[in-house]
């Protein structure tokens, strides 16, 4: 028993060694563009079709967004990552004053629109997503709601469901709420949520889920989740409604990259980022349900018909900036 | 071995501390000026409620595991019934269930969308009243499941390690079985007890995964929340602070409840007779421990099952699942032999120092127990990026480096497991049989191989299978040290549940319970083989850190 333990033992540490090895092959590979990502939707596959189209590898590495920015900032100039990648603008925005990210080539960027491209092009957006409102077709008809800030109306109590006060997307549509309204006209906003006793929810499946089941009549959501779960079941009753369309606009966040100030080969990160922007935008976008960013690339056809709408300028300068006041914000509306 | 000093064991034995303690310090030096503006606004803001959420947490949790766990464990010993042998063991399991996927499962099985909460609407009506699952109240629960057992197997080993004759003599003077446990066996299984309350309560307070699905803010989710969504480390490493703080607290109560009494036990141990239960009785016995079972294993890995065979989703690449299960099994094998070694070492040097300030000094080696993985992670990055920066750009170098780092990293996190049970172990050895080795001849290094090095094999072993399983479940520090095209079981999980796709999940979390298992079923073979030795009952050590 004795041996066969220490056999067990040797045999673990050895397949340790093994996979470390495969890891060590894998990097001293041909030209690979190693990539840090916050993002993980089907990532795999349009990295695969850019290797065969282009010969050049895509190692990658999926993390939250902050841990790989916290990351690449403890590792220095010794970081193996060409590219940046994130699910929301806040965290790239931060990469770059931090002079995590250098300027990419101008061709790079060619043809986005330019609230969707860092002045000093040190990032770029690279998919759009919405966080707009959701509701049950039954029980609430799309005339009675208008804007985010129109839930704090009475009508509303106890029928909405919205997401914690934890998640980045919260953080960004309260940060922009700031932007928009101050800070003490957005904490009357987000205090009139709460005291509509609005339930609140560790994801956003489980929002539209409860929506669906009748727990909630409207809820806030990223647009891709409602896509998700309509593909896999096209009866799904909830219905997205663009919000604040008569104002500013609904909100957008971006999931977008950018070259690590450290990068190996800058020219092949930047080939791997231009791609994703051109000729790989369908399949990065599709994949998951996300509005692209390149003009002449149109919506999936899975959200298509939910039809054209006015969004509110992606400032992603303001969303860095005033995410931490957002944070304090909810706590002092007591919205968890 | 009282009296002389040996500064050679000394310094051996303060090298190794500071080395598990530099990641945790060079991360906490960073933030040593509390920067008076963000404590003040958090003071004002939401600290108080997170201080509520998490000494709510850890009485309903640490209780809830005591209640449970002792229970269980005091059924088995002292009573019989049909499958009793196999509770008995199996009662163990859900040590190898993550908590975070209890709690998606529990969360999709029991929320207003869930099957359960519709069905009794379609059956009762839509306003059924259903207690609020995402809540503390749920959060405790799942812990409470998942924890359980650090307390069910050092209160057995307690309880099979007093000798009947106390108990029995309770008995013979007219005690009830009842009041004889309570007056008799838990007051002397208390040091035990306490030991494993401890470690449910350190697991519970760094916890800050299962507590954001039930929407629990307590302070290791404040860390978070600052370090995240503030981006401002320096608070982030103060409240992390705080949570150590709250630690070492806990650990001065146990102390406390544990007092300075030692039992010494006369004669020798077997087991107490045990009462054969029937009927009613025995169905009830057999109903707590299939209940506990089935809440805690069975419905969470149907419920996997299910979805595993239905799920549309993607799933990710799963021809590459072997992969990740022996990357995982590889890693916290490898941290466990780590994490032993090292307790041993400083276990056994602080004896050999001969100071009794270095005793002392070698308890901190477990102080990464009460420190969020994110924080440990930090600290080793750090040391890993210097060492990379003097060896230049050498990819399979920085490999290696950072797998390394990853093992260090979970040494540094998990060092109480071990370094308890193998503390524990060696405190068997009594200065007496030291000296009558000494007195006959020995060297102390001789007598070090012979007396000390097998004492320290039983404790060693346990302390293995507890850092093991908690590697195998362990996300944040993976998550962030991991060398590119590393992946483990563990963060296969996480992507799929980061978005939502808990359906996806089953596959790897499946595979997570199952390695989980293998280490708990390989101890109890050996419990099983060694159960002739009563006296020597390893997993005792792991929470005694004295």
């Amino acid at each position: 028993m004795k041996q066969k333990s220490t056999f067990f033992v040797t045999l673990l540490v050895l397949l340790l060694v093994l996979s470390a090895c495969g890891v060590v092959d894998a990097l001293s590979g041909d030209a690979a563009v190693r990539v840090y990502s916050g993002r993980h939707y089907d990532l795999e596959e349009a990295f695969a079709n850019y290797a065969d189209e282009t010969g050049n590898d895509v190692e990658f590495l999926f993390g939250g967004d902050a841990e790989l920015r916290e990351r690449l900032d403890a590792e220095g100039e010794s970081t193996l990552a060409d590219v940046f990648m994130t699910v929301d603008a806040a965290n790239l925005e931060l990469a770059a004053s931090d002079s995590l990210l250098q300027p990419m080539d101008a061709a790079v960027v060619d043809g986005l629109p330019d609230n969707l491209v860092h002045p000093e092009l040190l990032w770029v957006g690279l998919s759009k997503r919405v966080r707009t409102i959701m509701y049950h077709p039954d029980r609430v008809d799309p005339s009675e709601l208008s804007t985010y800030e129109d839930l704090t109306d009475p009508k509303w109590q106890g029928r909405l469901c919205m997401r914690n006060s934890n998640n980045v997307y919260t953080q960004s549509l309260v940060a922009s709420l700031i932007y928009h309204h101050g800070y003490d006209g957005a904490l009357d906003v987000v205090s009139g949520w709460v005291a509509n006793d609005t339930e609140i929810m560790s994801n956003d499946v489980l929002i539209l889920q409860t929506i669906a089941a009748g727990g909630c009549d409207v809820g806030i959501t990223n647009h891709y989740y409602l896509a998700r779960l309509l593909e896999d079941d096209p009866e799904f009753p909830v219905l997205p409604f663009w919000a604040n369309q008569d104002g500013r606009g609904v909100h957008v966040n971006i999931s977008g990259a950018g070259v690590t100030a450290n990068a190996d080969d800058p020219e092949l990160a930047e080939d791997l980022i231009r791609w994703l922007a051109t000729e790989g935008q369908e399949e990065f976008v599709y994949g998951n349900h996300e509005y692209p960013v390149n003009p002449s690339v149109p919506p999936p056809p899975s959200i298509a018909g939910w039809g054209d709408f006015k969004e509110d300028p992606l400032n992603a300068q303001q969303f860095a900036s005033l995410n931490a006041e957002a944070i304090r914000l909810m706590s002092e509306a007591g919205y968890d | 071995m009282t009296g002389s000093r040996r500064p050679l064991w000394s310094t051996i034995t303060l090298a190794a501390v500071l080395a598990v303690l530099a990641p945790i310090a060079l991360v906490g030096l960073g933030a040593i000026s509390p920067s008076g503006d963000a404590w003040g606004q958090l003071w004002a803001g939401p600290l108080p409620g997170m201080l509520w959420s998490t000494l709510s947490l850890l009485v309903l949790v640490g209780g809830g595991a005591l209640m449970v766990g002792t229970s269980l464990a005091w059924l088995v010993t002292a009573y019989d019934f049909p499958g009793r042998r196999v509770f008995t063991w199996a009662l163990m399991l859900p040590l190898a269930m993550p908590a975070y996927v209890l709690g998606f499962v529990f969360l999709a099985v029991f929320d207003f969308a869930g099957p359960v909460q519709t069905a009794l609407r379609s059956v009762f009506g839509f306003d059924v009243w259903f207690p609020d699952v995402s809540s503390i109240g749920g959060a405790a629960l799942v812990m409470t499941f998942t924890l359980y057992p650090y307390v069910y197997i050092l209160a057995r080993s307690a309880f099979r390690e007093q000798t009947p004759a106390t108990y029995e003599s309770a008995r013979m003077l007219g005690d009830s079985r009842f009041v004889a446990l309570r007056r008799v066996v838990l007051p002397m299984a208390r040091p035990t007890l306490a030991a494993g309350v401890a470690l449910v309560i350190m697991e519970t307070l760094t916890d800050f995964a299962t507590v954001q699905y039930f929407n629990v803010q307590t302070v290791s989710v404040g860390v978070y929340q600052v370090w995240r969504g503030m981006f401002d480390r320096e608070t982030a490493v103060e409240l992390a602070a705080l949570v150590l703080l709250i630690a070492i607290l806990v650990l001065g109560l146990e102390r406390l409840f544990r007092g300075s009494a030692k039992f010494f036990q006369r004669g020798a141990p077997r087991e107490i007779e045990r009462v054969t239960l029937r009927g009613r009785r025995s169905a009830l016995a057999i109903g707590a421990c299939g209940g506990v079972l089935a809440f805690a294993i069975v419905l969470p890995i149907a419920q996997l099952l299910v979805w595993m065979f239905t799920s549309t989703g993607t799933v990710g690449d799963i021809g590459r699942a072997f992969e990740y299960l022996s990357n995982s099994l590889g890693l916290a094998v490898a941290a466990a032999v780590g994490a032993v070694v090292v307790a041993v070492l400083v276990a056994a040097g602080s004896r050999f120092s001969g100071s009794g300030l270095v005793r002392k000094a070698a308890h901190l080696v477990t102080a990464g127990y009460a420190v969020p993985g994110p924080v440990v992670a930090i600290g080793v990055l750090v040391i890993v990026s210097w060492l990379s920066g003097a060896m230049g750009r050498n990819p399979t170098g920085l490999v290696l480096l950072s797998l390394t780092g990853l093992v260090y990293a979970y040494v540094v996190r998990f060092m109480a497991l071990a370094y308890g049970a193998v503390d524990a172990s060696l405190e068997k050895i009594t200065p007496a049989t030291v000296d009558a080795a000494h007195t006959l001849g020995a060297t102390p290094s001789r007598v070090m191989r012979q007396i000390h090095f097998p004492m320290a094999g039983a404790g060693a072993a346990a302390g293995a299978v507890l850092v093991t399983i908690d590697v195998l479940k362990e996300l944040p520090i993976v998550l962030l040290i991991r060398p590119f095209g590393f992946t483990t079981a563990s963060i296969w999980v996480w992507e799929l549940a980061s978005e939502s796709r808990w359906s996806s999940a089953a596959v790897p979390a499946l595979l997570i319970v199952v390695a989980a298992m293998i280490p708990i079923v390989i101890y109890l073979r050996r419990e099983r083989r060694d159960s002739v030795i009563l006296s020597d009952p390893p997993l005792v050590g792991a929470g005694a850190r004295r």
